[in-house]
């Protein structure tokens, strides 16, 4: 049966569903909708809400949670994504599964409370300190909210590591009917192989959680075994979905809410005689380069759509590696990009 | 030689809590008292193999080398919201903090009166040196004024640098907290003090009875520029008059 819910609520039941045992946030608008409905839901399933004095102490509590071997879960918005950069990089150091929920709102600094993309960088590029990579999602619609909500502590799991769900204000607010999945997990299971959870020493050798090693050469022998579990993300995680690419002769590349801009642009463009196609990221890390560098080929243009001054565009530059003119459409400090804008744009490329 | 054996009976050893990886503490140093201290309190409390130790980010950070228990690092100031996290999905584990006074009286200071003012059933073993040890003795939450540290080096001075914090007197105020004690490992006596303190601590804690905390003066001979025993000395003759020992707060006994 479907249901129509607001995006972060879809967000919060495909973290329930996923078994997530404890939610830690702290109130930051665009996205309130996320702790107010977690500290009803998970107090009503018996599960831990609690609503942390900062970013800081709930990422840090999320760590907890998930060293003592739980699925946890925090959420924020930009300036408070920001605070908890510290955590992310504690928990990729310490090789522990967590999912970090983004609903973008405008910046630099307290910015606004519009829907953004303008932690793009900060995502993908590690926003923390050290040498880590964590797989970053762009759900572009309330479906995928939930859905990605549910992969993200899977792939937490899977990787030991952190996940990000980068999205923005305008999927975290807007309603669309979803489908919930069928049977949800017991959050009090433990899920893929925790044999290095804190839970006591009983009957065992004491356990230990760190990401300092100060003896010679463990560090960066620490930082090669991360660095084999990045690859096999980069190699097995990426996901993207693309439209109309076959022969199409100017691709549009975008993702989360522009994507959904940008598709009913495409499909504006093919009505109109002009062959225009969508690559739309869904995992911003690992990036479809592949696929975009596949796309590359000569006498076609590529025009990238985001809601910031250029971030995304530069990985896509990467993977056309220079043999396509890439164009740049951006939105900033919480502007939403419209399709009147990205069709035009695809008009005058068209030439 | 058989019956001479059955005589024997062992009077003192290292507590199971306890590893045998030698300390890297310094001579003179407060924390390996304090160490085998908190591993007698877990000892005697049997709870040993349910027992979930949070280091600092500080001298304290080694603690997993010597701690018998499962153990997680924490970001510098983080730990009392690392152990809210463990204790709340797992509340039948025992869950304690060893932090510094940099860690929890000056960048952890919003996550320390938090978890207090919570009533967060986790026991937190505070180590006051009176300067961050560690990173080389530079001035702490709790350097005392006058006192010189390598980023007070004409003493530290009120209008410039502010206050020592008191920590067992700032909590005390919270309703959430059960129990707060300042103590001292400047000489048995008062060694036999602390080990009572962290005990009961610990014993709140399997009892449900929220927040405890207790304060333990340290010396750092050092980062102090002092012999061992001058900086007992010093432990007796100036901390104690800033930080004067005693219980500060017990929800239990009233």
């Amino acid at each position: 049966m479907k249901q129509l819910v607001k995006g972060n609520i879809a967000l919060c039941e495909g973290a329930i569903a996923a078994g997530c045992k404890a939610y830690f946030g702290y109130p930051i608008t665009p996205q309130n909708e996320v702790p107010a409905h977690m500290s009803k839901r998970m107090v009503e399933l018996g599960r831990v809400f609690l609503q942390a004095e900062s970013e800081l102490a709930a990422v840090n509590m999320v760590l907890g949670a998930s060293a003592a071997g739980y699925r946890a879960m925090t959420s924020s918005s930009s300036p408070g994504i920001s605070l908890k950069q510290e955590g992310i990089s504690y928990l990729a150091g310490m090789e522990l599964p967590a999912v970090i929920a983004n609903i973008q709102r405008g910046g630099p600094g307290l910015g606004n409370i519009a829907g953004s993309q303008a932690d793009y960088f900060q995502a993908v590029k590690g926003g923390g300190h050290g040498d880590y990579r964590m797989i970053v999602l762009a759900p572009y619609s309330v479906q995928e909210m939930y859905d990605h909500a549910y992969l993200a502590f899977e792939l937490a799991d899977k990787y030991r590591n952190p996940v990000m769900l980068l999205t923005d204000g305008v999927v975290g607010q807007m309603m669309e009917p979803i489908e919930a999945r069928a049977g949800n997990l017991d959050a009090e299971k433990k899920y893929f192989n925790k044999d290095w959870v804190l839970d006591g020493c009983a009957g065992r050798k004491p356990r230990l959680l760190r990401s300092l090693l100060m003896a010679e050469g463990d560090l960066e022998k620490h930082n090669r075994e991360l660095e084999k579990k990045y690859k096999s993300m980069s190699s097995d995680e990426v996901r993207f979905e693309s439209l109309e690419t076959d022969d199409a002769e100017i691709v549009v590349v975008a993702y989360g809410i522009s994507a959904r801009v940008a598709k009913t642009a495409v499909k504006k463009a093919r009505q109109e005689g002009i062959k225009a196609g969508l690559i739309r990221p869904v995992t911003l890390w690992p990036f479809p380069s592949k696929t975009i560098n596949e796309n590359a080929r000569s006498g076609r243009k590529f025009l990238v759509a985001e809601m910031n001054l250029g971030q995304m565009v530069e990985d896509v530059k990467l993977a056309v590696s220079g043999r396509c003119p890439v164009e740049f459409l951006g939105r900033p400090g919480g502007g939403l990009v419209n399709e009147q804008e990205i069709f035009e744009n695809i008009q005058a490329m068209k030439g | 030689m058989e019956a001479r054996e059955k005589e024997l009976r062992k009077v003192y050893g290292k507590p199971e809590a306890l590893t045998s990886t030698p300390h890297l503490y310094c001579p003179g140093c407060g924390h390996g008292i304090i160490h085998r201290l908190v591993a007698e309190a877990i000892d005697e409390l049997g709870v040993r193999e349910r027992t979930i130790g949070i280091a600092p980010v500080g001298c304290a950070v080694f603690a997993y080398d010597y701690f018998n228990v499962d153990v997680s690092e924490a970001p510098h100031g983080r730990p009392p919201a690392v152990a809210t996290g463990i204790k709340r999905v797992s509340p039948e584990k025992i869950v304690f903090t060893y932090q510094g006074d940099g860690d929890l009286a000056a960048i952890g200071t919003a996550e320390t009166v938090h978890a207090a003012n919570r009533g967060e059933n986790i026991t937190v073993i505070f180590v006051n040196n009176a300067n961050y040890g560690m990173t080389g003795g530079q001035m702490a939450p709790t350097t005392i004024i006058g006192q010189k540290t390598t980023t007070t080096p004409f003493g530290r001075e009120a209008k410039r640098d502010g206050y020592p914090i008191k920590v067992c007197e700032l909590l005390s105020s919270l309703e959430g907290v059960s129990y707060l004690e300042r103590v001292a490992v400047n000489n048995p006596k008062n060694v036999i003090k602390a080990k009572k303190a962290i005990k009961k601590a610990f014993e709140n804690q399997v009892a449900e009875k929220g927040f405890s905390l207790v304060e333990v003066l340290s010396q750092c001979p050092v980062d102090w520029g002092m012999t061992p025993k001058d900086a007992i000395k010093w432990v007796e003759e100036t901390m104690m008059k800033v930080f004067p020992l005693g219980v500060y707060k017990d929800k239990g006994s009233i």
